[in-house]
């Protein structure tokens, strides 16, 4: 059966079928952002450039902020998952484990949380962050993405924290630690590849936010990356150059993380989603 | 006696931390979700233009009133559900037929398994420009395919008009989320033991009635969960619409939140918007509970 040939052929049929249909466009952007600008705008289009162009390179480097947008994207998802998993890993700790009443509805609202179309709470978190002037500032972002980083976190940390071993727990317990104890020396080291798994998560969620990015921070240097990106077109051209050179740039580093932690992203991913 | 005693005050204190560990969470989710949420549920009952707002007045439902008579509102609310129906369709198609191939025990498995990640990882609006540009009616490179595979003899301006922006868009998220519909797929094909197979097997069942006598019965919990889930993301669709047409041409693919996020930031219009933002919640909200008594059966 294994090595019956038809059913080979049409496996490596679809097999490059759909690497084609979900890579091409990539491809299709890493040829346009080293495009000679004459051949950008050739019709029909030109496959394979003639000479390999890096101005829209240096465009998107030195002429537009996309530096910035970059350090602002940075400092955003990177405070928004370390302010969330720092939150959650003590929730989802005592959620998992300490016995009070109405664990099933802290998971039950914190799911529904999750759940938010951020249009139906955009208003009324505009008009709170106008008067405290939090618009046009990290912190105004950071504590808006905790709507969808703590769901998440809460939820991914609370499957991590119920697969250790309860019996390691009540061992310490008895040789005379408090939950405390128990907590910093026996299970959080257990869980570290677990928060790592929902910290790479929350920071691909919150790098590419859009929404309330754009409702929020409305000047050009307090963008983040993927609202300052689609900011590029003006009002009668389209820098398809510059466009497809800065989606090049965010896309590479994604592309790496995305390699070396899939098993990782893929186990966190369906963890919520499909009983194990 | 005395250890019965020292157990209850055990279970005092740790319900005591449960709480105090729980509460910085449960504060952010009250503050940034729930206090929110029921603010909007009670804007939308009044008359607020931030134009004006010393005008603002309670007008109980008359939001909703004149939505149900607003024909924006209507084809908004159409092209959401065309838009939702459609991708998610669409995309449990592509999923499952992704997740059947990355099931197979053959080489090659692991490629496919990391190219799918990729769509998924970008920024929505990177993919949507991406794709933008590739649409593009003059320098495209899908009307330069197609030419060239014979399927369409000029140039298609499939963003300029309103018989094909919608499917342009939804090819767009299609292509962005069915890996990841795929993925969720792949999970529940891996816990279905192969013993069933195999017993089929040997009763003569053939490959296509093993898929609908095995496959897709057991497969069901997990097809509905991403269902579900999809479907609550496709109904709040913005960021692609806002993207690549902005709701163009004319309105034919202006979707509910792109028509709640103009009402309210561009005519400042906080008590209409808001009325359209609860009708996306509503519906949203149904899924939503759906979702979680399917989910709760498993995990709580």
């Amino acid at each position: 059966m294994k090595n019956n040939p038809v059913k080979r052929t049409i496996f490596y049929i679809f097999l490059v079928f759909f690497l084609t249909f979900i890579l091409f466009p990539f491809f299709w952007q890493l040829l346009t952002s080293v495009k000679p600008i004459k051949e950008l705008w050739s019709i029909p289009p030109t496959w394979i450039p003639s000479q390999i162009n890096l101005s829209y390179y240096e465009s998107v480097f030195f002429k537009r902020s996309f530096t910035t947008y970059l350090k602002n994207s940075f400092i955003v998802a990177g405070c928004t998952t370390a302010f969330s998993l720092f939150i959650t890993s003590f929730a989802s700790y005592a959620l998992a484990r300490l016995n009070f009443r109405g664990k099933k509805s802290i998971l039950c609202l914190s799911l529904s949380v999750s759940m938010f179309p951020a249009i139906a709470i955009v208003s009324p978190l505009f008009l709170f962050m106008r008067n405290c002037h939090l618009l046009n500032s990290y912190w105004g972002l950071i504590l808006t993405y905790s709507t969808f980083a703590i769901p998440l976190s809460l939820w991914n940390l609370n499957a991590y924290f119920k697969q250790i071993p309860l019996d390691l727990e009540e061992s310490a317990k008895v040789d005379g630690a408090t939950p405390i104890q128990a907590f910093l020396k026996i299970i959080f080291p257990l869980a570290a590849p677990g928060m790592f798994t929902t910290a790479i998560l929350t920071f691909i969620a919150a790098w590419n936010e859009f929404f309330y990015s754009l409702t929020f921070n409305t000047a050009d240097n307090m963008r983040t990356v993927p609202v300052g990106i689609a900011m590029f077109p003006g009002d009668y051209d389209m820098p398809w150059g510059d466009i497809s050179a800065a989606s090049v740039v965010v896309t590479i580093p994604l592309i790496i993380m995305v390699l070396i932690f899939q098993k990782r992203i893929i186990s966190g991913l369906t963890a919520g989603a499909v009983k194990g | 006696m005395i250890s019965l005693h020292k157990k209850k005050t055990i279970g005092v204190s740790e319900a005591r931390l449960g709480y105090m560990l729980v509460a910085p969470a449960l504060f952010c989710i009250l503050m940034i979700a729930i206090y929110p949420i029921l603010k909007t549920l009670s804007l939308s009952l009044y008359s607020m233009n931030l134009q004006s707002p010393s005008d603002t007045k309670f007008i109980g439902l008359d939001n909703f009133k004149t939505l149900l008579s607003d024909l924006r509102f209507l084809s908004a609310f159409w092209n959401t559900i065309k838009f939702t129906v459609c991708s998610v369709a669409f995309e449990l198609c592509v999923g499952m037929v992704m997740a059947l191939l990355m099931n197979m025990k053959l080489k090659g498995t692991g490629v496919i398994r990391a190219a799918v990640l990729v769509p998924w990882a970008i920024p929505t609006s990177v993919s949507a420009l991406m794709w933008m540009f590739m649409y593009n009616d003059q320098y495209g490179v899908v009307n330069d395919i197609l030419t060239k595979l014979g399927i369409i003899s000029k140039n298609v301006a499939w963003l300029g008009q309103a018989s094909t922006a919608m499917k342009a868009m939804i090819f767009t998220d299609v292509w962005k989320t069915s890996p990841f519909m795929g993925l969720l797929l792949l999970a529940g094909l891996q816990g279905i033991s192969s013993d069933i197979y195999e017993a089929s097997a040997v009763d003569g069942a053939s490959k296509i009635r093993q898929f609908f006598s095995i496959t897709l019965p057991l497969l069901k919990p997990t097809m509905l969960v991403a269902l579900i889930f999809r479907t609550i993301e496709a109904f709040r669709v913005f960021d692609i619409v806002f993207v690549m047409t902005g709701g163009g041409p004319g309105n034919s693919t202006e979707t509910l939140s792109l028509y709640a996020y103009k009402t309210i930031f561009r005519n400042l219009d906080f008590g209409m918007g808001s009325a359209v933002a609860v009708v996306i919640f509503l519906f949203v909200l149904v899924f939503a509970f759906v979702y979680i008594r399917v989910l709760g059966k498993d995990t709580l």
